[in-house]
């Protein structure tokens, strides 16, 4: 038996070397290749991470609608998993000429050079807000158009703040009042505030505060400040007081949801929660507000995507006019109608807000709004920051930032 | 019964001599044959198996990024610096990968035992001849084994939500279950608070084994991971059950008659009589326990991600967020690595364990 198990494993070896040769020359990659351009019609690989069905129809439209007016063609794939699948896509060197680009993971791609930096090619850059292209800028070149944007805003149950006794009068503008209305709403005997577990909603707070965990050019790490305490310690006396719960304590994945089945009469969402209450509780009435202001005066959080250009991809002229396509503001403005996103471009914004007025509130938030954090490697010192986070009712957010400033700078190679 | 014993020829020179002649004569022809036989299977498994296994550890030693092959001379080769920031670079990686193996090691200290003993006790029930419609809880005991475990996850997920069936159940006798998926509070933790320490002692908290705090060490799994636990006893003590069946229907009635004859008792008969013959499947079933409970993935992906509070994530889950969510792919290549060391460990030293004693 011996002598034959070893037999096996000198052919499988011999097996695997061989094979591995072979290939070898399959994986190498042909630097030269990447930079030609194909000319006359092309077929364009699209790769959106879809929101749902009404978004994928409307993109789908929108590139059939360009196909036929330029010629070309054009193939929108909505991505189950879009970072698993574009990961994999780069690795395998096919990676689709235009996919979306998350604000959060942006640098990531950028740093490595996946990205096209075409940004400057599309007409009128400078119409975009300015602070989504801070978003996509990275080392001083703005890489990638904002596809559209959401802002953070305090949704109001209209039903529950009359219960507790309130009127339009009493919505917050500070904290100071926003504690005394809780108060009010908790004597009421409802929750108060249903507020997601993550730096991506109680991060509004450091932004009101006047603090963020990186500079603005995301170089540096500013998150162990005064400021950043002084946020962390007001949510901590909502979460302690029960003015504030997270929404897993009110049996929900996601705070809309807590919102939605009436458990807080509050919560702090983005401008994602109209589709969302219009699908699942279309009877809940609500009022959107800006987010009370902090010490520091008014602040948000803005989530956005990007259409990226794939640094290897065969057709970058075709996909730049394609993205130039997909956001002139009227093309934005439909996108707006067909799943309730933001346009990215200020031209846009006073057609959206007449059409949308109950929406003031969130695209008013792109003046005073913080993006992600915009530097590479950061998710994972992010999520163990969130982790920190679904402590902090009991932890100590001094602590908390302390750790999160020893990552952030061995993240960011200080 | 002695006289035709020391007639007959001695066992070895039977079975030796013409044996062995042939087959050093006869058999060169064979061998060819038999690789011949063989070459699909060993090309597959060289192909799918061993080529992938040889590429991700030479993934496991670069810095590659993602964009493009790995196999390209630009990509950075790194040697062990993976391995080394997994264990023993004072950092966040560190951390990650040693509150993975904190969490693991609980889940596998509880699921193996839970699970071998609960399989073993269903397959005794189940043999009993007495039993009457035994096809039908053999079914129903295997049920759970049969069904998706990410839809048996969702199901779970709402069995042990707030509001759920089990909170449910719990506040019928009074007890105000927790918040399951949302408590990282752990159960050795929790024991300590009944007695009064609730926090860390100053010899635990200040004392660091491998970027972990002896008190984090020590916090038991976390009342989400319980959950989990209970849900992966209950889907995989079917197969094991089977398996435990397959082999007590193995042991022979007249074993079992001649230990009554002997005056043994119920629980002498199981202990000196079956369980003894089930050693090889019980070495099995173990075995294949252990080498699963390391590598829960699924159901850590559908219910938590790791949350809350990391309490569970598990080194599989860890290598696929590290390599897929953070684009490191070295390090992520890195953890399979180690977590295949830990296997291999494990089943080697569970083999020592369970080795035949001669006396």
């Amino acid at each position: 038996m011996k002598p034959i198990r070893r037999t096996v494993i000198a052919v499988l070896a011999a097996g695997a070397l061989l094979a591995s040769a072979a290939c070898g020359s399959g994986f190498d990659d042909d630097s030269s290749d990447s930079s030609e351009q194909r000319s006359g019609p092309v077929s364009l690989q699209i790769l959106i991470g879809s929101s749902g069905q009404a978004e994928t129809t409307a993109v789908q439209e929108a590139a059939a609608k360009w196909a036929s007016s330029s010629g070309n063609t054009a193939t929108v794939t909505p991505a189950q998993d879009l970072t698993q699948q574009l990961g994999q896509a780069f690795a395998g060197d096919s990676p689709p000429d235009v996919f979306y680009v998350d604000a959060g993971r942006f640098a990531d791609y950028a740093s490595v050079g996946a990205l096209e930096p075409y940004g400057d090619k599309i007409s009128n850059p400078s119409d975009f807000y300015e602070s989504l292209r801070t978003t996509f800028t990275y080392d001083g070149k703005f890489y990638c158009a904002p596809k559209d944007f959401s802002t953070l805003g305090l949704v109001v149950n209209t039903a529950l703040w009359s219960k507790a006794g309130l009127t339009e009068a009493d919505i917050p503008t500070t904290w100071d009042q926003l504690t005394s209305v809780s108060q009010k709403i908790k004597g009421s005997g409802t929750v108060p505030l249903a507020l997601g577990e993550t730096r991506d909603r109680i991060g509004a707070f450091m932004v009101q505060a006047g603090g963020w965990i990186t500079s603005a050019d995301g170089k540096t790490a500013t998150a162990d400040t005064p400021e950043n305490l002084q946020a962390l310690q007001y949510v901590q006396g909502l979460l302690k007081n029960k003015y504030a719960e997270y929404p897993k304590a009110l049996d929900a994945g996601w705070a809309g949801e807590a919102f939605g089945k009436g458990k807080a009469a509050m919560t702090i969402e983005g401008n994602w929660i109209k589709g969302a209450l219009q699908a699942d509780f279309p009877n809940v009435k609500y009022t959107v507000h800006p987010l009370p202001a902090g010490p520091k005066g008014q602040g948000t959080l803005s989530f956005t995507n990007c259409w990226g250009i794939a640094a290897k991809s065969k057709n970058k002229d075709a996909a730049v006019k394609f993205v130039e396509a997909m956001t002139t503001a009227e093309q934005q403005l439909t996108f707006a109608k067909a799943f309730g996103v933001m346009p990215s471009r200020q031209s846009a914004g006073a057609q959206f807000t007449q059409q949308y007025p109950s929406d003031k509130a969130f695209i008013d938030g792109a003046a005073y709004a913080q993006g992600p954090v915009n530097a590479p490697k950061m998710d994972s010192v992010l999520a163990d920051f969130d982790t920190g986070l679904q402590g902090l009712a009991t932890g100590d957010p001094k602590a908390l930032l302390a750790r999160l400033q020893k990552n952030t700078e061995s993240a960011l190679g200080q | 019964m002695k006289a035709p014993q020391e007639n007959a020829p001695p066992r070895s020179t039977f079975s030796r001599g013409p044996c062995g002649k042939r087959r050093s004569a006869a058999r060169g022809g064979e061998a060819v044959a038999g690789w011949l036989f063989v070459a699909p299977v060993v090309v597959i498994l060289g192909l799918f198996l061993l080529l992938p296994i040889l590429m991700a550890l030479w993934v496991s030693l670069t810095g590659w990024n993602g964009q493009g092959s790995p196999f390209r001379s630009g990509v950075p080769f790194v040697g062990a610096d993976n391995y080394t920031s997994l264990v023993a670079e004072d950092g966040l990686p560190r951390q990650d990968f040693m509150t993975s193996i904190r969490n693991n090691l609980y889940y596998v200290f509880l699921v193996v035992p839970i699970q071998t003993a609960l399989a073993l006790g269903l397959a005794l029930v189940v043999n009993q001849r007495m039993l009457k419609s035994k096809g039908f809880f053999r079914t129903a005991f295997y049920f759970p084994s049969v069904t998706s475990s990410v839809a048996i996850s969702v199901v779970f997920l709402f069995i042990f939500a707030n509001s759920g069936a089990v909170n449910a159940l719990l506040g019928a006798v009074g007890i105000d279950g927790p918040v399951w998926f949302n408590d990282s509070r752990g159960l050795i933790h929790l024991l300590l608070d009944t007695v009064g320490v609730n926090s860390p002692p100053g010899a635990l908290a200040n004392h660091d084994v491998l970027g972990l705090s002896w008190w984090d060490w020590l916090s038991g799994p976390s009342v989400a991971m319980c959950a989990i636990i209970a849900l992966v006893v209950w889907t995989t003590s079917g197969t094991f059950m089977l398996m435990f069946l397959a082999a007590l229907q193995n042991v022979p009635q007249q074993v079992e008659e001649a230990s009554l004859i002997d005056g043994a008792n119920r629980w002498q008969r199981l202990r000196y009589v079956t369980l003894p013959m089930l050693r090889p499947t019980l070495f099995l079933v173990l075995t294949l326990g252990l080498i699963g409970t390391w590598q829960v993935f699924d159901q850590i992906y559908v219910m938590s991600q790791g949350n809350p509070a990391k309490t569970t994530l598990t080194p599989a889950f860890l290598s696929y967020r590290t390599a897929f969510k953070d684009f490191e792919y070295g390090r992520g290549a890195a953890i399979s690595f180690v977590l295949f060391l830990i296997i291999v460990v494990m089943t080697l030293l569970q083999r020592w364990i369970l080795r035949e004693r001669k006396s």
